[in-house]
């Protein structure tokens, strides 16, 4: 299998700043909601992607406004990023009138069509046949718009899975499946769900390339987006990028992860993908500590107004339990 | 004189005529396109629209419908095949998961508006696995429309009806009338509305409530019981979901008495559903237990003999008929 072609790209100090302020935004809304959970003000249904951050910021930073996304259940960052403010985020949350669903359904499970933003259900893996159907329109409209679809390792052990990802392959579909691959699917481990060890060796079987990068590694999330962003665009469909990650906290937040041992923890904790970029980005004298302490507290502004409103937003209606079957 | 066609063209017409008044509708499916379908119920569609709206899949029932959710969130109104209804189980998640709760989770801020074409029904020598009645897992379902129509007017009026509804709309459509049933169809843009019945025979004694191949060896029975002087009321009930509750409310009034016939096995069919309405809410109307004759709860067999014995027929439906009227 050829290699994937490296994309150059350059982004601006000012890009890079704003890279490091999603990641940073991303981290702190899901510790919020962590500690949210904890505090029993958020009922439960709470997945975060923490320690996993760099995924969606290395990929949602080099869309399109006019491109899609079909997200997992721990991208959140996601929902941000491609435009939902974090007051409707957190009123999504907080079951409240001012959330996606109105209190329907909590967690990811919610989407905008205006904003390019499909919304799963639980079943996982059950994204990547719409993620194909809405790349189908973007070719059947020859536009060069494209579809982002993100999965767990787990999740690509799904029939949905395999059905996508083919017919991606046979209709040359404009489409980047993002493999998070956090090496847990709720408590079993990689080995005991697949034969081989990288989920990017599957996208051979369906016709288009497969590469796996060090997920926590935000600019190489980038980078990779770029090639399989300009080949999607071009017409040349379909690609898997595996990003090899890891998980902090458990499946959701009621679960204490016994099934992994510490030192595991430990490790993947030394490869946090936030002091890495900034370490990087200080290095490069993008950032300095000035600079980083008002992100840190323009993000915590941002979650505690969060917050504030999804506290004070109205509860939906009762009534509205059995509204918005038909259109 | 109104052109008569089969109940098989009439959903081959309403397809191309929907097409041809709308480009945002496209099929796909196995075999649908230069095949012209399993039973030719696309044939021609592919030389007139070509193979971006005329979409062979691969074998992958859950994608197909997966794609279809994905295209209509883009504005596109997908009908999607199901070679035979028995089929529409790989699909399920999709179908009763993914679209049935979309507008419910996402506020009532989208739709999705597809219609999934499922060839259904026995009598076909099809046994086991070509000639089911999965209709009662749909209306089992809310966020769903199910619609069964008897004749070739209804089957091209439904479609047409199905594929400019906002919802998901499964269609069964009825193996066995596929070239039995002949007759006149709608022209132009009329339509036959989702949601109506239509009363096939009047009659003031009996209301006989059925649908799809139970309504002619109803219509049998009731001309056998005419010669005894019982006149029953053949209610076709065309849609499942939402069905015509004023249709059966104003039936009974005059009649007080109902049967209810169909080919889905009887535990938890739609009888029971209509059954248990129709004791909750006109109790006092009824001079005689509702019956029902129905397929048994049993599978489908290939052996015409064992076939024929467990299928509902007009001299069991007539049995039934005479018990009400005796009652």
């Amino acid at each position: 299998m050829p290699p994937i072609k490296r994309t150059k790209f350059k982004l601006s100090h000012e890009q890079l700043g704003e890279m490091f302020y999603w990641l940073k935004l991303i981290r702190g809304f899901d510790e919020r909601l962590s500690a949210l959970v904890k505090q029993g003000r958020v009922r439960s249904g709470v997945y975060t992607g923490i320690g996993q951050e760099a995924i969606i910021v290395g990929t949602c930073y080099a869309l399109r406004k006019e491109d899609f996304i079909c997200p997992l259940h721990r991208d959140l960052g996601s929902f941000l990023m491609k435009g939902v403010s974090p007051r409707e985020m957190m009123g999504q949350m907080f079951a409240k009138e001012t959330g996606l669903s109105k209190g329907r359904d909590s967690a990811l499970h919610s989407g905008v069509n205006e904003l390019g933003i499909f919304g799963n259900t639980s079943m996982l893996g059950a994204n990547l046949p719409v993620a194909a159907g809405l790349g189908l329109t973007f070719k059947m409209e020859k536009t060069d718009n494209v579809v982002v679809a993100y999965f767990g390792e787990g999740a690509s052990n799904t029939g949905d899975f395999h059905e996508a990802l083919n017919i991606a392959g046979v209709q040359h579909l404009p489409i980047l499946f993002i493999c998070e691959n956090n090496q847990y699917a709720y408590s079993v481990p990689l080995e005991k769900s697949m034969a081989i060890d990288d989920v990017a060796d599957r996208a051979q079987g369906y016709g288009f390339d497969g590469v796996a990068i060090n997920g926590n590694d935000v600019l190489a999330v980038y980078q990779a987006t770029q090639g399989a962003l300009a080949r999607a665009r071009g017409g040349q469909g379909p690609t898997l990028i595996e990003c090899k990650t890891y998980r902090w906290h458990g499946h959701s937040e009621h679960d204490k992860a016994f099934y992994r041992t510490n030192e595991e923890l430990a490790m993947w904790k030394s490869r946090d993908p936030i002091p890495t970029f900034t370490t990087y980005l200080k290095g490069l004298h993008v950032l300095t500590d000035e600079q980083e302490k008002d992100i840190e507290a323009k993000v915590k502004s941002t979650i505690d107004d969060a917050v504030e409103f999804a506290s004070n937003s109205p509860d939906p209606a009762p009534e509205e339990a059995v509204t918005d079957l038909y259109a | 004189m109104a052109k008569e066609l089969s109940y098989l063209d009439a959903i081959r017409e309403a397809l191309a005529e929907e097409m041809r008044r709308d480009p945002k509708v496209f099929v796909l499916g196995e075999d649908v396109g230069p095949y012209g379908g399993a039973f030719g119920a696309t044939q021609g569609l592919y030389e007139e629209f070509g193979e971006m709206r005329v979409i062979d899949t691969p074998i992958s029932e859950s994608a197909i419908i997966g794609v279809s959710i994905g295209a209509s969130l883009r504005g596109y109104r997908p009908v999607a095949e199901m070679q035979f209804a028995d089929f529409i189980s790989c699909g399920f998640d999709q179908i009763v998961n993914q679209a049935a709760t979309l507008r419910y989770r996402y506020g009532g801020r989208a739709s999705v508006p597809i219609v999934v074409r499922a060839p259904s029904g026995g009598n076909v020598g099809g046994g086991l696995y070509h000639s089911q009645n999965p209709e009662g897992w749909f209306i089992h379902r809310p966020g769903l429309k199910v619609v069964a129509p008897s004749t070739a007017y209804d089957a091209k009026g439904l479609l047409k009806a199905a594929i400019r509804d906002d919802n998901p709309v499964v269609y069964f459509e009825h193996k066995y009338l596929y070239r039995r049933a002949k007759g006149p169809v709608p022209e132009g843009d009329e339509i036959v509305p989702i949601g109506v019945a239509a009363t096939r025979r009047a009659g003031d004694d009996i209301t006989l409530l059925t649908y799809a191949a139970m309504v002619n060896p109803s219509l049998e029975a009731a001309d056998r019981l005419a010669k005894e002087g019982v006149e029953v009321e053949v209610i076709d009930l065309r849609t499942l979901l939402p069905y015509d509750k004023n249709a059966i409310f104003a039936s009974l009034e005059k009649t007080n008495r109902v049967l209810i016939v169909h080919e889905d096995v009887k535990t938890l069919g739609i009888g029971a559903e209509l059954s248990a309405v129709i004791m909750e809410e006109r109790f006092d109307q009824l001079d005689a237990p509702v019956l029902r004759v129905t397929y048994p709860d049993t599978h489908v067999p290939f052996s015409h003999v064992l076939e024929a014995h467990n299928l509902p027929n007009a001299d069991k439906i007539a049995d039934a008929l005479r018990r009400l009227a005796a009652y």
